[in-house]
């Protein structure tokens, strides 16, 4: 009498502790969809109960809900925090009202071309251009980059930046839906569906990792009883085996290593649109860089003055000013750095007359005066006697009524942190650093050179790139993979061919953000180790707990089936290591 | 036509994939998947089905757990 009581209120305990697994166990089965750790758990405390291990059945049940409790709370925290991380979605905008006083409106409703009041601490709801006032922007939510960067009247500004300390009124350029913000977040999102191989290698495993164990265990509960005739021990074994393999560790770390190392990645302006790129990423031993625009600024500026006879200055000024009636991108590049070395703008009213020879220059009349500016050519046309410079890039000789004054050499200059970058790419394990440029072959090896590149191929059309990236592929190491970084002008095939293709973001370029797998907010070359030193540590995690959970449930495994494993082991082989492993996962997050 | 939703209350990756799965055998769907991290499926069917397919979508869900739940984002 007293022994059925004692079982009626163990079952009640039990029920009221394991209903929901009972439930979703059950359900399964009737959806013909048998083995998951519901079951396996049903099935290990239904066999303690029918063994008269109360206790332990009710611990077990106990302990795995405990387990699923902390499991959802840091699989919760880290949604959260990867969602903090990306928080960048604007909930306002003010415009102004009929009686000019601002209301705060849905950014979706604000159509292009409405002028927005954005006030110091609020984030820029919308792309648009500055048209009155000035302020600093911190853009560290698009790029990582912890410098405010300080924009004017003209400026564009971008969606998820926020304004620090002055009052902006901007014009919208893009609707919402098109905007810098929206467009990081649907990328960050999409590339959840983008699994690795990793990941989908552990849903698989997943679905016959289960029938597996479960046939073992009834294999350890019947064929050793059937030899020993000890059906308890051998069956309380088997019980454990059910307990201890329960795939959760991997079927949660996994996906949440992926989706951590793009979420730390995205805060560090690296944006990587899938687990299956971080993967392929982590292989890279060849990265191919674009020349301009990517490994260089894309924009040319004067590297050298030389005159012969005058100042720098005054060489300076005589060719900004007899430039200044042009509309070539040198006579840009010359009164930018005469604007940066005097302060002064360029004085137009000093030009008498102005003529363009195309391709070749001007000759122009200031303060009375023939000046005559241009290339070789122009320099044989006026018969000036001139010579080169040993530099490369675009040389300007300047000449004043036929005499020489000397000359002012122009190229696109390397990036600040261009050399740097293809020396962290080596500390990577990079084992070849290619360029390829449309340039010609001189400015080519002289960049190739100061950059210590491994090799360069110049003179290149964009169809000799994607040649000579198939040729670089044919040859990669064994399981390699070989990048492509460009700045997603003219590059899309290249983009696409590569095995991974970066593109710079140059923040608001469609383009290049479709076209790429990879991109780069801050249009930095360092980054790409960057993203190859996060996209290499998410990949340790992942095999640190892949190999850390299988090790430590074959471990018990092997215990439990030779009599060293109690029911504690196991609860803690499977509860314990998937917190771990979750802990462990969530260590991809944070990117030093 | 391409679009997702977020599914309401997935609380492990092996349902996450278990619900891929389904939807990706139902008739009509060209493509499914479900994100676990995200909480989020994205079904790619033709345009002039999108609307039955959902609702497929959406029964087979709750069929396998009824605590889930598919909304319009």
């Amino acid at each position: 009498m007293n022994k059925y009581l004692v079982l009626a209120v163990v079952l009640v305990i039990y029920v009221a502790v394991g209903h929901k697994i009972l439930r979703k166990a059950f359900r399964n089965i009737k959806n013909g969809q048998i083995f998951d750790e519901n079951f396996l758990m049903v099935v290990a405390t239904f066999g303690s109960l029918a063994m008269g291990e109360y206790e332990e059945a009710i611990m077990v049940m106990v302990l795995y809900r405990i387990g699923e409790y902390f499991q959802d709370k840091a699989v919760a925290k880290s949604r959260r925090s990867i969602a903090d991380l990306m928080d960048i979605r604007p909930d306002y905008a003010n415009i102004e009202g009929e009686n000019g006083e601002l209301q705060q409106v849905d950014p979706e409703d604000v159509e292009v071309g409405t002028v927005i009041t954005i006030k110091p601490g609020e984030r820029v709801p919308l792309d648009g251009v500055i048209e009155e006032g000035e302020s600093r922007l911190d853009t560290a939510a698009l790029t990582g980059e912890s410098m405010p960067r300080t924009v004017e009247e003209g400026d564009e500004v971008y969606s998820g930046t926020i304004n620090l300390n002055g009052l902006l009124k901007v014009k919208v350029t893009k609707p919402c839906s098109e905007s810098t913000a929206t467009r990081i977040l649907e990328l960050v999102e999409e590339a959840a569906d983008n699994k690795g191989k990793a990941e989908k290698f552990i849903t698989r495993f997943a679905r016959y990792y289960t029938p597996i164990v479960c046939g073992l265990a009834l294999a350890v509960a019947v064929i050793p009883s059937l030899v020993t005739g000890d059906w308890a021990t051998w069956v309380h074994r088997a019980l454990i085996f059910l307990v201890v393999s329960c795939p959760c560790a991997l079927v949660i770390s996994v996906p949440l290593s992926f989706f951590a190392g793009i979420g730390g990645a995205s805060s560090k302006g690296v944006l990587i649109k899938g687990g299956n790129y971080l993967e392929a990423l982590s292989k890279a031993d060849t990265v191919v860089f674009d020349k301009t625009g990517t490994l260089t600024k894309g924009v040319f500026s004067v590297v050298a003055v030389h005159p012969e006879g005058i100042t720098e200055e005054e060489l300076l000024e005589l060719a900004a000013i007899a430039e200044s009636f042009s509309d070539h991108p040198i006579s840009k590049s010359l009164a930018d750095e005469y604007k940066r070395r005097t302060r002064k703008r360029v004085d137009k009213g000093r030009v008498e007359s102005f003529e363009e020879f195309a391709g070749e220059g001007v000759v122009t009349i200031v303060d009375g005066k023939k000046l005559q500016c241009g290339n070789r050519r122009l320099m044989e046309r006026v018969g000036v006697k001139w010579h080169d410079c040993h530099l490369h890039g675009t040389t300007v000789h300047i000449a004043i009524d036929g005499r020489y004054e000397g000359h002012i050499v122009i190229a696109d200059v390397e990036k600040d942190d261009a050399k740097d970058a293809i020396k962290a790419l080596k500390n990577q394990g990079v084992s070849r650093t290619v360029m390829l440029t449309g340039d010609k072959q001189d400015i080519a090896s002289d960049v190739a050179a100061d950059l210590g590149l491994d090799k360069y191929y110049a003179e290149m059309m964009p169809e000799d790139k994607v040649h000579k990236v198939e040729e670089l592929i044919a040859t990669k190491g064994e399981g390699k993979t070989v990048a492509f970084v460009g700045d997603g002008i003219n590059d899309a095939p290249v983009l696409s061919r590569s095995d991974v293709g970066i593109a710079m973001g140059s923040m608001g370029s469609a383009a290049a953000v479709e076209a790429a797998d990879i991109v780069l907010m801050n249009d930095k070359p360092s980054d790409v180790a960057l993203a190859i030193r996060i996209a290499k540590k998410t990949m340790r995690i992942i095999y640190e707990n892949i190999w850390f959970s299988i090790g430590i449930k074959v471990l018990v495994l092997i215990l439990a089936a030779f009599g060293f494993a109690n029911m504690w082991l196991a609860i803690f082989a499977d509860v314990g290591v998937c917190m771990l492993a979750i802990l462990n996962a969530m260590r991809a997050l944070r990117i030093r | 036509m391409k679009k997702s939703f977020k599914v309401k209350g997935i609380d492990c990756a092996n349902c996450a994939a278990k619900l891929e799965e389904g939807i990706s055998k139902l008739p009509g769907v060209e493509k499914a998947t479900v994100s676990f991290m995200t909480e989020k499926l994205t079904l790619t069917a033709a345009d002039d089905k999108f609307e039955e397919v959902l609702e497929a979508a959406k029964a087979l869900t709750k069929k396998l757990e009824p605590d889930w739940e598919i909304v319009e984002k």
